[in-house]
């Protein structure tokens, strides 16, 4: 073996134990990576009652109801199979809407609801006119009228 | 090594520089007509977001910044394997030259990263997977070129920093895959090789052009960047030395 030829099998070698290395880690880790926890990984108890935790989901429509002194609302984070009741007292971001992606950050109170105490609001990757927005809008009512199985465009 | 090749002809500093200085302008004049190009079709000819209004414009900095972020780290590393490999010294100071640049357009994807996240999110900064790992691709930067910079004999630190280049590119694709092995706030690609883009048309294209503009603009500031690198560590060869006293 020429110096060069140990070499570049000592860079390959390297990378390949740094990356066994690192997939390890990161497997071990698992969901602590995550930025938030489902409303599944709630109710299943995986996630710490007694810590701050953030919890991620959609707003449910229909769920947004706003209490007398204008601040505080309640709504329901969903991920489709289990809901979380979230109370929050503050200014929700511009882009919080019912049916949109939210992270809230606090507390599982003592009757299964949860304290937020800071409120996030998720955007989807998906760009595009508002007439465009419209037209896709219409299309699916259409469909969900002329169809029994509605057609989703969720993803 | 075949002294014939000649794709290695370009491989000695004393070739390569001659031809770097006569390629800048070129890639400057794209950069600056793209960045013009893509400017303009960012405020005037994409259309306004449904959700986030105008807000989103700033994706067309955002995006192609990160992209070349990770793009150049890429590149760089290549050039250090090369480096450290087979002992090409022009392949040391292209990945030197490399760094700085990378370095800016990442901290360009961070800030533009955090002034997009206030009025949409709620927040300049989380520490979610996909933030949290850029930030760690502007560390790895820094300290490729501190190191470079703490070591003063140029062959010992062009190997020693080849090393730090080497290991930090397992954070590329830890940066790149990680909204969708995690749950993060950052939102999923919405350009990416096996999808459908998930974004108008005329957006697309506005961003393609700043990618460009950001590509031409680093390729031409590179090649500068080791025109100078080359002088200096070439000082004491005979054509060096003859190019200054012509100069003179």
């Amino acid at each position: 073996m020429k110096a060069r030829e140990k070499r570049l099998a000592m860079v390959i070698g390297g990378l390949t134990a740094l990356g066994a290395a690192a997939g390890l880690v990161f497997y071990a880790l698992g969901s602590g990576v995550s930025f938030y926890y489902s409303p599944t990984q709630v109710k299943n108890n995986e996630a710490p009652l007694d810590r701050t935790i953030r919890l991620g989901g959609l707003v449910q429509k229909g769920s947004l109801q706003r209490e007398n002194d204008g601040l505080t609302v309640h709504f329901v984070v969903t991920d489709y199979a289990q809901n979380v009741d979230v109370t929050f007292k503050g200014i929700l971001p511009d882009l919080f809407q019912e049916g949109q992606g939210v992270v809230a950050q606090g507390k599982m109170a003592s009757n299964g609801g949860f304290t937020a105490m800071e409120v996030l609001a998720k955007h989807d990757e998906n760009y595009m006119p508002p007439e465009v927005a419209d037209m896709l809008k219409k299309g699916e009512q259409a469909n969900k009228g002329a169809a029994a199985t509605p057609v989703s465009t969720q993803n | 090594m075949a002294k014939s090749q000649t794709w290695l002809y370009f491989s000695s500093p004393k070739t390569f520089y001659p031809l770097a200085g006569k390629l800048i302008p070129w890639f400057t004049a794209l950069a600056i007509v793209l960045t013009v190009i893509g400017l303009y079709m960012g405020f005037f000819v994409a259309p306004t977001d449904y959700k986030q209004g105008d807000s989103y414009r700033i994706i067309f900095i955002h995006v192609a910044a990160a992209w070349m972020s990770m793009f150049i780290y890429a590149v760089m590393a290549g050039y250090a394997v090369i480096g450290l490999v087979w002992n090409v010294k022009l392949s040391e100071m292209m990945a030197s030259s490399l760094a700085p640049t990378g370095a800016i357009f990442t901290f360009l994807a961070l800030w533009t990263g955090a002034l997009w996240g206030r009025p949409t999110w709620g927040a300049y900064w989380v520490w979610d997977a996909r933030l949290t790992s850029e930030l760690i691709l502007l560390f790895l930067y820094i300290g490729y070129m501190a190191l470079q910079s703490a070591i003063d004999d140029p062959r010992r630190a062009s190997r020693a920093s080849a090393l730090l280049a080497i290991v930090g590119v397992i954070n590329l694709p830890i940066i790149y895959f990680s909204v969708r092995w995690w749950n993060t706030l950052h939102q999923g690609a919405s350009v990416s090789p096996e999808m459908a883009p998930k974004m108008a048309a005329d957006m697309k294209t506005t961003m393609m052009v700043m990618v460009f503009a950001f590509w031409m603009y680093a390729i031409a500031i590179v090649l500068a960047r080791v025109r100078t690198l080359i002088l200096e560590r070439e000082k004491n060869t005979a054509w060096v030395v003859e190019l200054l006293e012509a100069k003179q």
